[in-house]
């Protein structure tokens, strides 16, 4: 199956379900921030980025996450131009 | 190919069967499986359910499920449609059709098929109770647990 990128130097952060609910947004476009290199990294970065962001991405976290439309371990490599969204645990059927 | 399709509407059981088995003459048998709205039993119930999903990454999801149960059961053919939006207590969300030669391969993919769709295909559902308030669905160790007997050995 053809690999989706987003196009661009930065990153597209996807939120879904209570956890879009709860930041107030449904996507956003950030820089690259230079500490990322891993799905991991970002989980901490996001975790800096006030209250909101610390409950949901901080410590042993329910969020999970997919990048470029596949699900993401936290080793996950991530890199410019990727599409990287999070999710609760999926609930569908 | 499977059929995989996400829609807001409905969907017609008998249609989707005619389509999967129209001008065969080697399917012997398909599973199905018909999923609906619970209004629940607790002491709230549930007006309405409401669906979201990942749209891109969730037909690519369903794809998979499907191919991987083409592969493991040699099926011939497969139709997996789900809903989004709102949806109302008793009405059809998911349906999963799979045919093959036999009634075993087809009755156990239908079963693989909807414990993958539940715990691998991104969607989301959120319950508004008949008081006003609204929840979003927990997801559940039992579907993990169903969906692990799945788990191939090395």
């Amino acid at each position: 199956m053809s690999e989706v990128r987003a196009a661009g130097s930065g990153l597209h952060l996807l939120y879904f379900a209570w956890l879009r609910e709860r930041l107030g947004t449904t996507e956003e476009r950030v820089d690259l921030p230079a500490s990322v290199r891993t799905v991991a990294d970002l989980f901490a970065w996001q975790a800096g980025r006030g209250p909101t962001y610390r409950a949901a991405f901080a410590g042993p976290s329910r969020v999970r996450c997919a990048v470029n439309q596949d699900f993401a371990g936290g080793d996950a490599p991530v890199r410019p131009g990727d599409e990287i969204a999070f999710f609760p645990p999926v609930t569908g059927g | 190919m499977a059929t995989v399709r996400v829609q807001a509407g409905p969907f017609d059981v008998g249609a989707e069967t005619a389509a999967l088995t129209a001008g065969r003459t080697d399917i012997g048998g398909i599973g199905c499986f018909l999923g609906t709205v619970r209004a629940g039993s607790g002491e709230r119930r549930v007006a309405a359910m409401h669906l979201e999903h990942y749209p891109g990454m969730t037909e690519r999801a369903m794809q998979r499920i499907a191919a991987e149960a083409e592969r493991r059961w040699e099926l011939l053919g497969c139709t997996l449609i789900h809903r989004t939006g709102p949806l109302a207590p008793g009405e059809p969300i998911v349906l999963v059709l799979a045919a093959a030669a036999h009634r075993q391969p087809a009755l156990a993919a239908t079963e693989f098929l909807i414990d993958w769709l539940k715990t691998r295909a991104p969607f989301w559902k959120k319950e508004i109770f008949d008081d006003g308030t609204e929840a979003w669905v927990e997801a559940h160790d039992a579907d993990d647990t169903a969906a692990a007997r799945w788990r191939e050995r090395d």
